[in-house]
């Protein structure tokens, strides 16, 4: 094999580790929403327990980068996906620790009844997840204009933590046990409204892969 | 790009013969900046360079066409001075070629030339050369001792020393670095980086690193034709045309 035949591999090696991270992190994510959906003790500790993967995952990502800069001074589309896989591991990792979070949260309240029927977390939580997914779509197939479409819909992340907001501040809970609830309910949202911001990162990393361009899709 | 155009060359073709060596080349080219030339062995880099002092007039059988103007005036017309020229315009080859002379001779030797015969001022001159190489530090206890004597690095920074000597406008090198050391190869790009303030230089390179770390501009010649010029940062982080970027990864051939 020639040197530039193995450093081709390498690359291609290092794309695949970061798709098996991201099929993880969506996993992840899906897992976290369902048990804070059934209340599911033992999905969220799935969650909890796996998240040592992502983590070594993404060291073993930022090791190989490192390495490829080291052995082979990367330039152009290599340079670029170089930079760009390693920085989409790491918004993937935050995702994964945003998963956690609201894992605990299902483990937290798994005993209790809720004061309402979750209607808007599931919402968001599909359309966080469909942009997880498109970016990562977007990635493999280094198309800019779907990365930037598909980021549009973080708008509508922000506005549901806005009405779960107001919704729950018009119920105005007395109990302690109640607002305690409400406070989970909206730490949830604001996961899955950062968990959107990293979707938004991804699909940066890739108009930035495909052009060259560092934009910003967040407006 | 702020600086002015101090070289502008215009629908430039070399023929070597029969074999037509550059190929309508267009390109402008700033002063106080450094400008990298890269692409393959055998694509006309060091032709390019010639061109533009006019070395390639001491080639047989060579024609060329279209215009190199420095400073607004074409050298190639019939009222030039080729000597001025090569003055303005100075030259560091890529294998060091010191004079069978000593340290001081090799230095002094472009302005003696040039008529220079007082004493003093060729010392002056010969120091203050030899600091702008970045080499006098080492030399100034052996200055009448045979130049062949010094190191590669050395003999490569006294090259430099030497056209810079004659205060030119303009350095040419072709790649100076090629076969020095990490440690002359890392001065060698210091002095570059501390030239530019003043002159123009324009350099060959095959070591993409370099020319990413020293140049502002980047030029990539493929079989005669300039294929794409542009900010360096830009032709090696996105380049425009496939060609560029498949030298450039080492995708070739
Ligand atoms: N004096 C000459 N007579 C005939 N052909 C020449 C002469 N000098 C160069 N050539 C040819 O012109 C073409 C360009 O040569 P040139 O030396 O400019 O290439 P280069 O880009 O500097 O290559 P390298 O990176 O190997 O130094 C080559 O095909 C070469 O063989
Ligand atoms: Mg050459």
């Amino acid at each position: 094999m020639s040197l530039r035949a193995h450093y081709e591999e390498e690359l291609r090696e290092m794309r695949e580790h970061l798709l098996a991270m991201a099929s993880l992190v969506e996993r992840h994510l899906e897992l976290a929403i369902q048990a804070m959906i059934k209340q599911d003790e033992g999905i969220a500790s799935i969650v909890v327990k796996d998240d040592d993967k992502l983590d070594d995952m993404k060291v073993a990502m930022e090791n190989s980068c490192i390495s490829l800069i080291a052995t082979q001074q990367p330039l152009a589309s290599d340079l670029r996906n170089i930079f760009t896989a390693n920085e989409i591991a790491t918004d993937l990792e935050r995702m994964g620790d945003y998963a956690v979070d609201i894992a605990e949260i299902a483990i937290r309240l798994k005993d209790e009844k809720y004061i309402k029927e979750l209607d808007k977390i599931p919402r968001m939580a599909k359309i966080a997840l469909t942009m997880v997914h498109g970016c990562i779509d977007a990635y493999v197939r280094s198309d800019a204009e779907l990365a930037a479409k598909v980021c549009k819909t973080d708008d509508e992340v922000d506005d549901l933590t806005g009405e779960l907001f107001a919704e729950l501040y018009s119920m105005g809970g007395r109990e302690t046990r109640d607002i305690f609830q409400m406070i989970q309910f909206l730490f949830v949202a604001k996961y899955i409204e950062r968990i959107g911001d990293h979707a938004t990162n991804i699909g940066e990393w890739v108009v930035f892969n495909v052009t060259g361009k560092l934009i910003d899709l967040n407006d | 790009m702020e600086n002015a155009v101090k070289i502008s060359v215009k629908n430039l073709n070399l023929y070597y013969g029969d074999l037509q060596a550059l190929k309508e080349v267009n390109i402008e080219i700033s002063e106080n900046s450094v400008t990298a030339l890269i692409g393959p062995s055998g694509c006309g880099k060091s032709t390019f360079l010639k061109t533009l002092n006019r070395m390639n007039d001491l080639i047989p059988n060579t024609k060329i066409t279209g215009e190199v103007l420095l400073d607004g005036n074409d050298i190639y017309a019939g009222d030039c001075d080729v000597i001025e020229l090569r003055k303005n315009i100075g030259m560091v080859f890529q294998k060091p070629n010191p004079f069978p002379m000593s340290v001081f001779d090799n230095v002094a030797y472009g302005p003696r030339v040039h008529g220079e015969r007082n004493k003093r001022a060729l010392q002056e001159t010969v120091e203050r050369s030899l600091k702008a190489a970045a080499l006098w530090d080492e030399v100034k206890d052996r200055l009448s001792k045979p130049a062949l004597g010094l190191s590669g690095g050395q003999q490569q920074r006294l090259c430099i020393a030497r056209v810079l000597a004659v205060q030119p406008e303009v350095v040419l090198m072709d790649e100076p670095t090629s076969s020095l050391d990490p440690i002359s190869t890392g001065k060698i790009e210091d002095l570059m980086d501390e030239l530019k303030k003043k002159y123009t230089i324009i350099i060959v390179t095959h070591n993409m690193q370099q020319a990413a770390r020293i140049s502002e501009r980047t030029a990539f010649f493929l079989l005669g034709d300039l294929i794409e010029e542009g900010d360096t940062i830009d032709i090696f982080k996105t380049p425009r045309d496939k060609r560029t970027e498949d030298y450039i990864t080492g995708r070739f051939g």
